[in-house]
Formats: structure tokens, sequence, C-alpha cells
């Protein structure tokens, strides 16, 4: 589905944050990518995005070389972005955020877009509301609807939890887990790595820049190593 | 009293037509473009030679319109000004901001601008003179409203004021009603995430160019129509136009409109205590006054 390959990318020339870097994303699971803080994986996800410039490697789609390719191209790719920060517009409506990211859907805008009310019912309910009175859970649904409105068949996501309340951020991950039995695969960033091995199938752990470990994130949650390093010690439970 | 708050109502809505593409830029490039107001002058002129072209070519567009001093002749050109002065915008970005732009180097720009501002006032009174003209040498007489208190207003000015209105208004449906607007207001907000989610900031850029320098011809042909047109026209109308954009607070189209007005019925207000040499100071007491009070305007949101 996705391929990075010896990804060496940076916001500054000559200054690389991601050294060879490789990752491989199975299409319709969850790909997390995890990592202690400067890692490298919010940079890894805005380099597939094409917000960071990739100074060497390759990131094929789908057979399509799309090494820095334009932003604002990603979404005719079938790929979507969902930032972990100002990942709304907050001036525009719940509606105007929607329809801007249905622009291109054509007649099948309306469906598209009930579709989505009904998929988040708070969304509806609120739809003629400034995107920035919204909660921050409620705004992460907007994040990801605004994704979900280009029938993505890929969907990137930075930190999907960040700043959000526990309960939020599980029904968030639930909905990217459920979203992959619907055939659309999911390559998500997160600081919360017992979240992340939990949802995902597949995981990779960065660390400076480099890849570190990755394997099923059934086998990880288990991993002494893992555990030592980034648990804290306490090795999880499978399905605790 | 009321004789100058009428009169700063409608020397506002041309303050206004400047501030709204000023600050759409200023918002969008994020630098203070001092060349802005020259576009107006721009506006001006570029609208008198098409007036003279289209009475000579067809002398019946000389005709005026009603009650006002403007012909059909000067309509058709102010719309042909304000096309061109919006392609020239777009041509001055091409030029001159796009390649620094490209560099990062914001302080750049707003030097690059001063220098832009110049040349265009140069070239413009080499080209056109530096005395004044009119669009119409026939006397434009004021109607009297009310006698007590005195009341009077040309009907060019009540035009003025209508039309900038319609323009604000159309601009209003624009970013509220349609996807493109939606774009726009995205763009201003959060580029970033405007182009991970399918928009051409190029093309916005444009945009912005264009419709700032359509209503900054406007705002010239207006501001020629109601006094007269000179190449200092931007220097004139510099300080009320970047009053107007900083009261409204920078980005917010709405707050721009409600600056122009404001700074507009201010210096009118102004010319009630203070000797009318002094009113060009008062767009600069209102800048201050608005930096130390409220930083971002009445309308704008503090931006990282």
């Amino acid at each position: 589905m996705l391929s990075a390959r010896n990804v060496q990318a940076g916001y500054v020339p000559d200054l690389p944050i991601l050294r060879e870097v490789s990752v491989d994303v199975a299409k319709a699971r969850v790909t997390a990518i995890i990592g202690p803080n400067g890692a490298g994986k919010s940079t890894l996800i805005k380099a597939i995005a094409g917000l960071v410039p990739i100074s060497s490697g390759q990131i094929i789609h789908e057979g399509r070389d799309i090494t820095n390719i334009r932003p604002d191209r990603m979404a005719a790719q079938g790929i979507a972005y969902v930032p972990q920060n100002d990942n709304i517009f907050r001036s525009l409506t719940i509606r105007e955020n929607l329809d801007l990211a249905l622009r291109r859907a054509g007649p099948r805008a309306d469906e598209i877009r009930e579709a989505l009310f009904a998929r988040f019912p708070p969304l509806a309910a609120k739809q003629r509301d400034k995107a920035g009175s919204l909660s921050g859970g409620q705004r992460q649904f907007l994040a990801l609807a605004n994704a979900l409105a280009v029938e993505p068949r890929l969907i990137l996501m930075d930190e999907p939890s960040a700043g959000l309340a526990p309960k939020a951020t599980e029904e968030v991950l639930e909905m990217a887990r459920e979203l992959t039995t619907q055939g659309v695969t999911i390559l998500l960033v997160e600081q919360n790595v017992t979240q992340a091995l939990r949802l995902s199938d597949h995981c990779y752990i960065l660390a400076e820049g480099r890849n570190q470990i990755d394997g099923k994130a059934a086998d990880l949650l288990g991993d002494k190593v893992v555990a030592e390093i980034y648990l804290g010690g306490k090795r999880l439970r499978v399905g605790a | 009293m009321i004789q100058h708050m009428v009169d700063g109502v409608l020397v506002g809505s041309i303050y206004a037509l400047g501030a709204i593409g000023l600050t759409m830029v200023m918002h969008m490039l994020r630098f203070a473009n001092f060349t802005h107001a020259e576009l107006l002058s721009v506006g001006a002129y570029i609208a008198l030679v098409f007036d003279k072209l289209f009475t000579s070519l067809a002398p019946i567009l000389a005709t005026k319109i009603g009650p006002l001093s403007m012909t059909l002749a000067l309509s058709l050109a102010m719309i042909v000004s304000m096309a061109l002065t919006a392609a020239s915008a777009v041509v001055i970005d091409r030029l001159v901001f796009r390649r620094i732009r490209q560099r990062g180097d914001m302080l750049s720009m707003v030097f690059a601008s001063f220098g832009v501002a110049l040349i265009l006032r140069n070239v413009i009174g080499l080209i056109f003179g530096l005395g004044t003209t009119l669009y119409s040498k026939d006397i434009a007489f004021a109607v009297i409203i009310s006698l007590d208190p005195l009341l009077m207003v040309r009907p060019d000015q009540i035009a003025v004021l209508g039309v900038a209105l319609v323009l604000m208004l159309v601009l209003h449906l624009v970013l509220s009603r349609t996807i493109f607007g939606y774009a726009l207001r995205a763009v201003a907000e959060n580029a970033s995430l405007a182009q991970v989610n399918g928009i051409n900031l190029g093309r916005i850029v444009v945009a912005v160019w264009l419709i700032g320098g359509a209503l900054a011809a406007a705002a010239g042909v207006f501001y020629g129509l109601t006094n007269q047109i000179t190449p200092v026209i931007g220097r004139d109308l510099l300080m009320p136009v970047f009053a107007a954009a900083i009261v409204g607070g920078i980005g917010s189209v709405y707050g721009a409109a409600m600056g122009g007005f404001l700074v507009g019925l201010a210096a009118n207000l102004a010319l009630v205590i203070l000797p009318s040499g002094y009113s060009p100071s008062v767009p600069f007491l209102i800048i201050l006054v608005v930096l130390i009070l409220r930083p971002n305007g009445m309308f704008g949101e503090a931006r990282p």
C-alpha cells in the first residue's frame, strides 16, 4: 500500500531529522509509529504528506512514487492527512469545513455529507456552529470527517490522542480501527505507546531519526526490550 | 457636526474598499504592503485613460448617469480599471514579492513594497504630470438634504457609498456562501492545513491580489470622482487605509470595512476641533491608540 524506503528528511537542508527510515504499511491495517520525543515520528508522517522535504529515499504509494508530493495533491492520490494540532478551520462553521473538504465530490457531496453526519452525530447537531467552539474530541472527529470526505484509501494521523481526555482518545482510536474494516489504511503516529500497541496491527519504533524495532503490535506488547525502553519496565498484557 | 459625520461615512466607504484588499494581503502574505495604496492611484489613472478612450470612440458614452457627474464611459472605464489594476497587482507580486517570499525574507518584502510604491508613484507622475485632473470638469452641485442643521451631499458621494456597499456585500456573499470564499478564509486562518486539504496556495494568493487590486481600483476611481486625481492619491490615502485595516484587525475583512468608516468618521469629526491642516494626523493617532489598547484590532486574532 505505502512504502517508505531509506527516507532522509528534515526541515533545514543538511540537517536531517530522519536518517534512512523505512516503513511498510499494509492495506486495510493500522500501522503505528511510536518512539520517544524527538524520534522523528511526526517528521516522518509530514515527510510522507509532502510537508517536510525529503533529501533522499523514496515514498511509494500504490506503486506510484509520491516522494516530495505537493501537499495539495495528496487527496488526488487517495491520501488524507490529519495533523496533530490545528487540524480544523476554527473560523469556519462545521458545515463549511465539510463543504470545503467535499468540494471535489461533485453530485455525491450531499450523500457523503449525510453519511459523515450519521457517523458523527454531534457534528450534525452543531453544523452551523463555528468549529472553534467544539471540544477537543469533537474537533478530532471533525478533522477525521474532513479527511473521510475525500474518501481516502490511506489516512495519515499525527498523534490523534494528543490533548484528548481518555474517553475521547478511545473513541477516536476505535473509529480509526473501524475504518480498516471498510478497506481504509491507517498510518498513525502516537505518543501513547500503550494505546498505539493495542490499536495497531503493525508497529515501528523510531529513535533519533532511525528505525529501531518493528513487528506485530501483539508481539511488541509482550516484548521485554520494548517494555524496558518505552513502558518504564512494565510489560503489558495482551488485550489488557 | 452632522455634516462632518456624513462626510466621514462617505469618505469612509473609500477607505474601507482600500483597507479590505490591504488586510487580506497583509494577513495572508504576512507583510505590511505599502504598495497597496499606490494601486488606488493606478486604478484612478487607468480609469482616466479608458474614460477618455471610450468617450472618443463612442461620444454617446459621455452621457451622464442621472444627477451624477459620472458618465457611462467612466462606469465602463472603472470596470476595465478594476480588471487591469487587479492584473497589475498579480504582475507586481510575480515580479517582486513572490521572489522575495520564496527566500522567506519578510522584512525585505516591506522594504520592497516601499520601493515599488515609490516607483509606481513616480511613473504615474512621469506619464500624467504632477498636476491634478478631474474625470469631469462639470461642477457637481451638492443637494441640500436639510437646512437645520445644514446638510449637503453631492449625488456622486451617495453613488460612491452605494456602490462601495454593494461591492462589500458581494465580497461578503463570496466569503460566506461560496466554496471559493471558504477556501480564502481557510488559507487566511491556516495555510498549511489548507494545503493538505487540497487547496492550491498559489491560486489563492493570486485570487487575493486580484480582489485587493480590483477593490483598490474602485476606491481610487471613487476618490478621484469625489475629490481630484493626482499622482499622490496613494500617498494621501496610505495612512487612512492602513489605519482602517489596523483598527479592524489584520485579516478581518469585516473589521477593515468597519475600520474604514470609523477612520473616515474620526478624521472628519476631528475637523470640528482641529484646523483642517491637522486632519491627516488623525489616522496616525488612531493607529497608535489601537496598537496600544487593542493590538489585534477590533476583529483581529493574535497570530503565531
